[in-house]
């Protein structure tokens, strides 16, 4: 997983309530055996009208907004399915961090799986950082958990310490769980003795 | 003092350091839309799955529905999921229901029919309504694609525990009412994000009064309200569902296990972060009437306006909802106009749900112009609705019967809504273009689809006589 430390880029404002996993990336395109590509559909109804014409209207169709790294949202952004494609089409469309006053849960830990970071601030103070986009650059510094903005101004936030650490790290997850794994056969030999059941379940069998 | 959550936690932690713990998984159900790039990256990192005798995997978001589908998938896109599926269990030995077989259905409705489905499980699946099968006392959440690659490597998860929430009924439900219009009255009340951060256990005799098809129809909609997960208590109703499924323990071992599983309720005492309390004594048949889950309304209730909403962004989303589905403020949601009826889904297509819609079209015919599609969760479900002559009271309504998917709950098969068209639907979401682009979703419980689809409108169902005794489906 790519390291995030710090990123500088253009902010795309969204501050719409309850962004749900089929705006971002609607099921019809989920029929991908790989994680790329998928900015192409990645909102697809707000970008295109019922003709398939873009929507100029759409923030994500403009030309100010065209570089943008961060997406800055409205509440329980991503809630709904606990599709990864999500993540994966933010990330092929560049967006690197998520700013909104709160994030549905699954969606937030598969942006960390993925390098994004989901960054939550107040209601009052997203929605002042919404305003300040206009195609300016913001800078999000997850050393020092702040965000800059392009006036200079900085609004502290806090990603818990783990997810942190993990973000920091580019960790690889699976990798750090497979040390594990003698603790993972002491669990399973005690749960066998104790519960004995799990053993005669036959769940390949079905 | 231990919550159900709390125990279920303390029983699969393998390692913690306080803030994240690593949990044992003890099932772990695989479909074809969220797994090819979790073995992908398997295969990448050389990695072996840990333990394919807990997993189990069955196709069912990417299906088609008709009869001639055991001739092969036409969506190209499509086909190329199910036989990476195929190939993948079968490189890594994963059990697998394909298509064809008479046991293939909606992977939340086939784990506890099969009865891989038990009390005191952690469950995992890389899909949001994994919360199902919490009916049973199960430990069940959806999961992402990073951390399907991750179980099936380690057969354990990194998780942060999540707060505990409470939500309580304490009446039985009023006839014509079923565990669907309890599923979104709570919505209603604690909103699409309320139980955020929470897993939920459900509580009181309303729920404990339900069917185990009435308490995975709450437990599915947890997801609806933000929650990571919904519990149920394990009790007699459960293990009565269980004993003699396939996978289930037998005898002395079944025993011994439902002896422990008594075990599995919140110990007298024990407190919540958050309570949420539903008054049922007159709960009335829900419908839905925007594109988020808690836009759910009495049936005898009007579409509100926009501007009655305290919250601005609220007011907005409102807003863009009704725009969107194409209604005006003040109408009575009663009488809305339907093009089709989606009856199916995890949420409710199971026997019970078939059979509660059946009580309401037997006899009758279903409104000139309305098309219908009857879906059964699985082939197990189907072949009991047949037995009971559940699909000749469709045919004769004038629905179509189907062979089991997720079918028209979200667009990815062949069964879409098309643009503008309105649908009341059994499923669980009504975003923007779930159905299908353009498409508008009304979601209920069966019968009060049942009830839609016979006048060609959104109706209450207790004006109709059933021919059946209510059950709480
Ligand atoms: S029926 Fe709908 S909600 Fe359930 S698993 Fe299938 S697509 Fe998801």
């Amino acid at each position: 997983m790519e390291k995030f430390l710090t990123l500088t880029a253009v902010a795309v404002p969204l501050p719409v309530l309850n962004v749900d996993t089929d705006i971002i990336i609607p099921a019809r395109a989920l029929k991908t055996t790989t994680r790329d590509g998928l900015g192409a559909m990645a909102f697809h109804a707000l970008r295109f009208d019922g003709e398939g014409g873009l929507r100029d209207d759409c923030v994500f169709n403009q030309a100010r907004y065209q570089a943008a790294g961060i997406l800055i949202a409205g509440a329980n952004f991503g809630c709904g399915s606990s599709r990864e494609h999500a993540p994966w089409a933010l990330a092929d469309m560049g967006i690197r961090c998520v700013i909104a006053p709160s994030f549905a849960d699954i969606f937030a830990s598969n942006c960390a799986k993925n390098g994004i970071l989901c960054v939550t601030l107040p209601p009052v103070a997203a929605d002042a950082l919404a305003r300040m986009a206009d195609g300016a650059r913001f800078t999000v510094d997850l050393v020092q958990q702040i965000v800059i903005t392009p006036a200079g101004g900085t609004v502290a936030f806090h990603v818990e310490p783990a997810r942190r650490e993990a973000l920091m790290a580019g960790q690889d997850e699976i990798g750090a769980t497979l040390a594990r794994v003698a603790e993972i056969e002491i669990f399973e030999r005690r749960r066998a003795q104790a519960q004995p059941w799990h053993v005669s379940a036959r769940l390949d069998v079905v | 003092m231990k919550t159900l959550y709390d125990k279920l936690w303390d029983q699969h932690v393998v390692w913690s350091s306080g803030a994240e713990a690593l949990l044992y998984i003890d099932l772990h159900l695989v479909h074809e839309v969220t797994s090819p790039q979790a073995f992908a990256g398997l295969r990448k990192a050389g990695r072996a799955l840990r333990a394919p005798q807990r997993t189990l995997a069955v196709p069912d978001h990417n299906v088609p529905t008709t009869s001639d589908r055991a001739q092969g998938i036409a969506d190209a896109e499509g086909r190329r999921q199910l036989e990476a599926l195929a190939a993948n269990c079968a490189d890594f030995a994963v059990p697998y229901i394909p298509m064809t077989d008479a046991r293939q259905g909606i992977v939340h409705v086939v784990g506890p029919e099969r009865g891989a489905t038990m009390p005191g499980m952690t469950i995992v699946c890389g899909d949001s309504h994994t919360s199902t099968h919490g009916a049973f006392g199960a430990l069940a959440f959806g999961i992402g694609t990073s951390e399907v690659e991750h179980v099936l490597a380690t057969q354990c998860l990194t998780a942060r525990k999540s707060l505990n929430m409470a939500v309580t009924a304490d009446d039985p439900l009023p006839p014509g009412v079923t565990a669907k219009d309890l599923a979104l009255a709570v919505i209603a009340k604690a909103g699409t994000a309320g139980g955020a951060g929470h897993v939920i256990e459900y509580r009181g005799r309303a729920f404990a009064g339900l069917s185990m098809e009435g308490r995975m129809t709450v437990c599915n909609m947890s997801i609806e309200a933000g929650a990571r997960a919904g519990l149920m208590a394990p009790d007699d109703v459960t293990f009565a569902y269980l004993r003699d499924r396939p996978c289930v323990p037998r005898g002395a071992d079944f025993d011994q296990a439902v002896a422990a599983w008594r075990g599995l309720v919140t110990d007298p005492g024990a407190t919540f972060d958050k309570e949420v309390t539903i008054t049922t004594a007159d709960l009335a048949p829900h419908v839905t009437w925007g594109t988020s889950p808690e836009d759910a309304l009495p049936i005898t209730g009007r579409v509100p306006a926009p501007d009655t909403f305290p919250d601005p962004a609220k007011r907005a989303a409102a807003r863009a909802s009704l725009a969107y589905m194409g209604l005006t403020p003040g109408t009575p949601l009663s009488g809305i106009a339907i093009d089709k009826v989606f009856l199916g889904s995890c949420t409710n297509g199971r026997i019970e749900d078939l059979r509660a819609a059946a009580a309401v079209l037997r006899g009758r015919k279903i409104a000139a112009g309305v098309g219908m599609l009857v879906v059964p969760g699985s082939g197990q479900v189907k072949a009991e609705a047949e037995r009971e002559g559940l699909d000749a009271v469709f045919r004769a309504a004038g629905a179509e019967w189907r062979e089991p998917g997720c079918s028209m709950c979200l667009g990815m098969n062949p069964d879409t809504l098309k643009p503008g068209e309105r649908c009341a639907a059994t499923s669980n979401r009504n975003f923007v273009g779930r159905q299908g682009p353009g498409g508008r979703t009304h979601l209920m419980s069966p019968a009060m689809a049942a009830a839609a689809a016979l006048t060609g409108r959104l109706t209450d169902v207790r004006k109709f006589s059933m021919v059946h005794q209510w059950k709480n489906s």
